[in-house]
């Protein structure tokens, strides 16, 4: 709850905070430098190594994260849902495939072949998200899969079936819906493991591209200067941990709550 | 035992091949050629690079001499370090990575299985809550934002260890490094070990042995440990899998000249066949290891094998 809290806290300042600071995301102020975080002359954070205020970036990569966060689970929910629920309904040799394919899937390095993605093709923003998301899908698939098994001997399926609704209405209609209760609980798990990815890639320069930033950006380029500038690497990297703390803990109150209510 | 071995050692293989194919196709689906310039080549030295590099074959013939040489071993030239062959590159540097991973995951089993019990054995006191709250942050928190925090503590502000790989000679160049990989797995395998255990210790045989007399230190040795450590073991194929990955982002912060670097300077000049080798050394890798880590619970785990 009080994860849940912060969360709303952080997202509600990275929307309003630019936008009520009088500072410009891109102005670079060339009297102020490295200036260490201060209230008095308005750069609450401080500025950077060109004298870009950090409060008005750090705020930019909070919304580029969250955006990252969204899309992507997004991405992971409509495939695996589809996928899961597919396999889990049409059964027999059709599901036996579709799960070998999973399992296989799965011992692949798949952060690795983000990365290929990104060299081959010119990076863009949506191809990231799309890649986060079409890793994510895999856990997804395999919970959505069982809990459709059990729904799918339920009597409101057998009845659209006898009115000879069809397989893939039947998916999309019936069992979708009713699988909203588990999904959410894995969603809430699968965002901090996409922010993760984004950032990782974005630390090694291989996401987001300037002018564009992001927390995963801005911890890398306060690496560089942190010997003399430590509030560059120290605010956007706890700034990080806790999003990432307070999903992770989001997530994992969920399932309990969801876990305790499927044993009753 | 043996034909559980096979078993999984040919289980190994379509996954492989899948890999490899996936990888092959994405960097031939690249638009553009590796040696486009800005400078138009005269027509017959292209044809002539084209030859040289098997590229004006139909990408069948293509693949099928790429998956020959990665089956000898030989993942062809590489494009932007012009005299070596990646292989040799792969050779030089994996290394350096072995090293850095190793001391990470014995440090990280060491520490975290211990910590684990230490929890495990006083179940809702402070210590436990403490040693939870530490290992719930350490997950939370990635690599690339631990290590930066732990070079500002220990190396800038406090100067107790070299902050990089190339400023110093001694063995201590590698503890920083290692902490930092090992810091999340600790805490993961921490978690794991205190829970498992905890589960094994409220068990019927548990109780018998406590009914006989036996004290909470030889019942832990003897008795609960390798039940509990069988979630452990399972967790360790992912555990190296995430120390890898985690090595690309430790050996950039601290300089060191390993696989992880040489990957994501193969990225950004955008050499591929040079990513084209490391994906698939890295995917075997994991591979192998997963494989690894099946036959040893397999081998403590009887129950596993039938299966």
């Amino acid at each position: 709850m009080v994860s849940g809290g912060v969360l709303c806290a952080i997202g509600l300042v990275a929307v309003i905070g630019p936008w009520i600071s009088p500072n410009e995301y891109l102005t670079a102020d060339f009297n102020n430098i490295l200036r260490s975080p201060a209230f008095a002359d308005g750069h609450v954070f401080g500025t950077d190594d060109l004298g870009r205020d950090l409060f008005v970036r750090t705020m930019m990569g909070v919304q580029v994260t969250f955006a990252v966060a969204i899309v992507a689970s997004i991405v992971s929910l409509v495939i695996g849902v589809l996928y899961g629920a597919t396999a889990g309904f049409v059964g027999g040799r059709v599901d036996a495939v579709m799960m070998r394919l999973v399992d296989t899937l799965y011992a692949m390095p798949f952060i690795f072949f983000v990365i290929l993605l990104l060299v081959v093709f010119e990076r863009n923003f949506l191809l990231i998200f799309v890649a986060i998301g079409a890793i994510n899908w895999l856990d997804m698939a395999r919970i959505v899969r069982g809990q459709t098994l059990s729904l799918r001997e339920r009597e409101f399926v057998q009845a659209a079936q006898l009115l000879g609704v069809s397989t893939p209405k039947i998916i999309l209609r019936h069992i979708a819906p009713n699988l909203i209760g588990v999904v959410i609980v894995y969603v809430t798990l699968t965002i901090p493991q996409a922010i993760l990815i984004e950032s990782f890639l974005s630390f090694l320069g291989l996401g987001v591209q300037e002018p564009q930033t992001s927390l995963g950006k801005l911890v890398n380029d306060g690496t560089d200067q942190m010997e003399g500038a430590a509030w560059l690497l120290l605010i956007p990297a706890t700034l990080l941990a806790v999003i990432l703390l307070c999903f992770n803990f989001l997530g994992d109150g969920m399932r309990d709550l969801f876990d305790s209510r499927r044993s009753e | 035992m043996l034909r559980y071995t096979l078993r999984r050692l040919l289980g190994a293989i379509p996954t492989l091949f899948l890999v490899i194919v996936l990888a092959f196709l994405l960097v031939h689906a690249a638009p553009g050629g590796p040696f486009d310039d800005e400078r138009a080549l005269p027509a017959e030295i292209e044809a002539n690079i084209a030859a040289a590099y098997h590229l004006d074959e139909p990408l069948p013939l293509q693949f099928l001499r790429y998956l020959g040489g990665v089956v000898r071993g030989d993942f062809g030239p590489s494009y932007s370090y012009r005299d070596y062959t990646v292989s040799e590159l792969i050779g030089r540097s994996f290394p350096v990575s072995l090293q850095l991973g190793v001391l990470a995951m014995l440090l990280a089993a060491v520490t975290g299985v211990s910590l684990g019990v230490v929890a495990a054995l006083r179940p809702n006191t402070a210590l436990d809550k403490i040693v939870m709250g530490v290992a719930m942050t350490g997950i939370s928190i990635p690599v690339f934002v631990i290590a930066p925090l732990l070079v500002l503590l220990l190396a800038v502000q406090l100067q107790w260890l070299p902050a990089s790989w190339t400023g110093s000679e001694s063995s201590s160049r590698l503890l920083l490094p290692v902490i930092s990989l090992a810091l999340p797995q600790i805490a993961y395998i921490a978690r794991l070990t205190r829970a498992s255990l905890i589960e094994v210790l409220s068990s019927d045989f548990i109780r018998t042995a406590r009914a006989q007399g036996l004290g909470t230190a030889a019942i832990v040795r003897y008795h609960a440990l390798k039940p509990a450590m069988l979630p452990v073991l399972s967790y360790m194929g992912p555990a190296v899998a995430a120390v890898l990955t985690g090595s690309v982002v430790v050996e950039e912060i601290f300089g060191i000249p390993g696989l992880g670097q040489l990957f994501v300077r193969g990225s950004l000049n955008r050499d591929y066949t040079l990513v084209l080798g490391v994906v698939i050394f890295y995917a075997a890798l994991i591979v192998l290891l997963n494989l690894i880590v099946d036959l040893l619970y397999g081998a403590i785990d009887p129950r596993i094998r039938r299966r």
